[in-house]
C-alpha cells in the first residue's frame, strides 16, 4: 500500500523532468521533495504557515513564506514551467485571480479541486438536507477551510472564461490510482470525487 | 573549585589585520578614495583546496570580527558562537568562515579611531564619510587578498544583512549563496530618527570635543552610553521588555529620586556603560550615518528588483523575526518580492518569536534550523563535503 497521496503520484507523473516548479501551498514540502528526487526539478514553494516553511527549509527546499491569495503577483511572468495548486483553490479568496496568476507565472498549471457535483455530495443535500461530509470534504461546514467550492462543470466553465486549455484531467479517489477522465462528460460530474487538471494558456493569437 | 563549562566550546581562530598598500585605495561611494585601507578579520576553519568553502559573515552595527572567539576587550564569548562551531549551522569543520571588522569600525579596521599615517594623528572627523556599499567593497578587497574568488556564502544580520544585499547587487558573480537576516533594503524615517537621537547624544557630550576627543585625552562616554541605551530599546520587543523587567524595582520601595529605581533603567544603564568600554563614539557616528544613507533601490532607478537583476544564480535566504520592529518582517518581504521579481531563487521565513530584533543573537531554534537547512542544501549544490 502506498502512503503517498494519490494526487502527488499523479502530479509527479505529469511533471516533466528537470523543469522549474512552483508549489503553491507546499506545506512541509513533501511533494517538492519527491519531485526533486524523482524528477530532478528546480523547485520553489510558497507556504503560509511558519511550521511548514521551517520544515521546508530544514529539508533544504527553496520556500517563501507567503499567501497564495496575495503573494503570487511578486513572481515574474513565465518564471516556471509548472505551478502546482493541490486541493487549495477552493480555499482561496479569489480563485479566478489565482488561476489566472498561476498561468501567468508558469506555462502550465496543475490544479486539483474537490468536485461538489459528486453524487455523495448531491445525496447529502437532497436526502438529508445537510451540508455534505465526504472523504474529499471531510470537515463540518463550520470548520471547513473551503469557501469557494465548485463542481467539475463549474471549473470547466471558469477555464473557458479565462481562456485556459485543459490538457489533461484525472479523477482522484482516496486509496485508488488516478483515473484519466474526460471532465466534460456528464457522468464524471457525478462520479469524480476530486479532479486533477493539467492546464495551459490557449496560445492562439487572435488577429 | 569547579570549572564552569561554556555552553559552546571555544572555536579555534586565526586572524590579523590586512594592510593594503597605499596604491590600492578603496574607492568610496562619495567619490573619494581612501588609503591605506586596513581590514581586521578573524577566520574559523580551513580553506579547502578548490577555495570553494569560504563564508563571509558580516556583523551588525556594534558587532565585530570576534564572532565565535573570546572578545579581546570584554573577555566575553563571541557574539554568534551559538551558530558557529562544530556541529552548528556554520561548521568550521566544513567551511572556512571569515568575519571582518567593518570599515569605519573600531576593532582594527580603518575607522575614525585609526591613526592617519600621513599625519600621525587619529583620523577623527577627517575620516571620509562611508556607506554600506563601501563596507562591502572593502570586504571584497579583503576576500580577494585572501585568495578567494567566489564566496560559498555571504551571511549577515541587521546591518550585516544590508551588506549581504549590497554584495548581491555589486558582486553577484562572487557569491554562491546569500543569507540576509533581520535586515531592510533601506533605512526608514523611524530608523533614521532613532539614530539621530543617538548621534545628538554623542555630539551633545562636552567630551566629544567636536570629534577630537582622542587628542584631548577624553571620551564622550555619557553621550555614547545614552546613544546605546536609546538604540537598545529598538532591539527589544515590548513583550520581551515587559517579560524581562515589567515594573520590577531594583530594591524595596521607590527612592523618590532619579536613581535607577526600575530594573529596566538599571539594565539600560548597564548596557550603556559596558558599551563605551568597547566602542568608539566617532565610529558610532560614522556607521549609523552609513546605515541612514542606505537605500539599495535608489542606486537602481528606485526599483529594488533591479539591484538583484544580475544575481539570478545566487541562492538567497531571507529571514525575519515576527516581533522585530526595528527592521520589520514587511521590510524583509520587500526584499523577497524584489528577489522574486528579479527572477532570483529565494527562500523566506518569518521566525515566530517575541524577542524582537535581538533574536538574532539569542536562543532561537527556528533560526538555527532554517539556517542549517539552507546551508546544507546550498553546500550540497556547491558540491561541498
Amino acid at each position: 500500500m502506498s502512503l503517498v497521496r494519490e494526487d502527488f503520484r499523479e502530479i509527479i507523473r505529469l511533471v516533466a523532468p528537470g523543469s522549474r516548479v512552483l508549489d503553491v501551498g507546499c506545506g512541509e514540502g513533501e511533494l517538492l521533495e519527491m519531485l526533486t528526487r524523482e524528477k530532478q526539478i528546480d523547485g520553489q514553494g510558497l507556504e503560509i504557515s511558519s511550521a511548514g516553511v521551517s520544515a521546508c527549509l530544514a529539508r533544504g527546499l527553496a520556500v517563501v513564506q507567503g499567501d497564495g491569495d496575495r503573494d503570487l503577483d511578486q513572481f515574474p511572468s513565465d518564471a516556471f514551467d509548472y505551478a502546482i495548486l493541490s486541493k487549495t483553490l477552493q480555499q482561496m479568496r479569489d480563485p479566478r485571480h489565482v488561476l489566472s496568476e498561476l498561468l501567468r507565472i508558469a506555462d502550465q498549471a496543475v490544479v486539483s479541486v474537490p468536485n461538489f457535483g459528486h453524487w455523495r455530495v448531491r445525496w447529502a443535500l437532497l436526502a438529508r438536507g445537510r451540508m455534505p461530509e465526504t472523504k474529499a470534504l471531510p470537515d463540518p461546514w463550520w470548520a471547513t477551510a473551503n469557501i469557494h467550492l465548485c463542481t467539475l462543470h463549474d471549473f470547466i466553465a471558469l477555464c473557458d472564461d479565462l481562456d485556459v486549455r485543459i490538457e489533461a484531467c484525472a479523477a482522484l479517489s482516496e486509496g485508488q490510482p488516478a483515473r484519466p477522465i474526460n471532465p466534460k462528460h456528464p457522468v464524471e460530474n457525478w462520479r469524480a470525487e476530486t479532479a486533477l487538471f493539467l492546464l495551459s494558456r490557449k496560445t492562439s493569437i487572435r488577429v | 573549585m569547579t570549572k564552569s563549562v561554556p555552553a559552546f566550546p571555544e572555536v579555534e581562530t586565526k586572524g590579523g589585520i590586512w594592510r593594503f598598500p597605499a596604491d590600492q585605495p578603496l574607492r568610496l561611494d562619495s567619490g573619494a578614495e581612501f588609503a591605506p585601507l586596513e581590514m581586521a578579520y578573524q577566520t574559523y576553519g580551513v580553506l579547502n583546496e578548490s577555495r570553494s568553502n569560504a563564508i563571509l559573515v558580516c556583523h551588525a552595527l556594534t558587532g565585530d570580527q570576534h564572532m565565535a572567539s573570546t572578545h579581546p576587550v570584554t573577555g566575553k564569548p563571541g557574539w554568534w558562537n551559538r551558530v558557529v562551531g562544530p556541529g552548528l549551522p556554520l561548521d568550521p569543520d566544513r567551511y572556512f568562515i571569515i568575519c571582518a571588522n567593518v570599515l569605519g569600525g573600531c576593532m582594527g579596521s580603518s575607522g575614525p579611531a585609526s591613526i592617519n599615517p600621513q599625519t600621525g594623528e587619529v583620523y577623527g572627523l577627517s575620516f571620509p564619510m562611508i556607506t554600506i556599499g563601501d563596507m562591502a567593497r572593502a570586504q571584497a578587497m579583503l576576500i580577494g587578498a585572501l585568495g578567494i574568488d567566489t564566496l560559498f556564502a555571504v551571511i549577515g544580520a541587521s546591518m550585516g544583512g544590508m551588506q549581504v544585499l549590497q554584495w548581491a547587487a555589486d558582486f553577484p558573480e562572487r557569491i554562491f549563496s546569500a543569507v540576509c537576516i533581520g535586515a531592510a533594503p533601506r533605512h526608514s524615517a523611524q530608523n533614521i530618527a532613532f539614530h539621530e537621537v543617538g548621534r545628538q547624544a554623542i555630539m551633545a557630550d562636552p567630551d566629544w570635543r567636536g570629534g577630537a576627543y582622542v587628542q584631548a585625552g577624553v571620551r564622550p562616554e555619557k553621550g555614547l552610553a545614552v546613544a546605546r541605551m536609546a538604540a537598545h530599546i529598538t532591539y527589544l520587543s515590548e513583550t520581551a521588555l515587559q517579560r524581562k523587567f515589567g515594573r520590577e524595582l531594583q530594591s524595596d520601595g521607590l527612592s523618590w529620586g532619579f536613581n535607577a529605581d526600575f530594573q529596566v533603567e538599571s539594565y539600560l544603564r548597564h548596557q550603556g556603560a559596558s558599551f563605551v568600554d568597547r566602542f568608539d563614539a566617532n565610529s558610532y557616528l560614522y556607521i549609523t550615518r552609513a546605515l541612514d544613507y542606505f537605500d539599495l533601490a535608489s542606486e537602481h532607478e528606485g526599483v529594488l528588483a533591479k539591484a538583484f537583476q544580475l544575481a539570478r544564480d545566487v541562492r538567497f535566504c531571507v529571514l525575519s523575526f515576527s516581533s522585530d520592529w526595528l527592521y520589520a518582517t514587511s521590510e524583509s518581504r520587500d526584499i523577497v518580492r524584489a528577489l522574486n521579481a528579479a527572477g532570483c531563487r529565494a527562500s523566506f521565513a518569518e521566525i515566530q518569536t517575541d524577542k524582537g530584533h535581538d533574536a538574532i543573537f539569542l536562543e532561537e531554534p527556528a533560526l538555527d534550523s532554517a539556517l542549517r537547512g539552507f546551508m546544507a542544501s546550498a553546500a550540497e549544490r556547491r558540491g561541498l563535503k
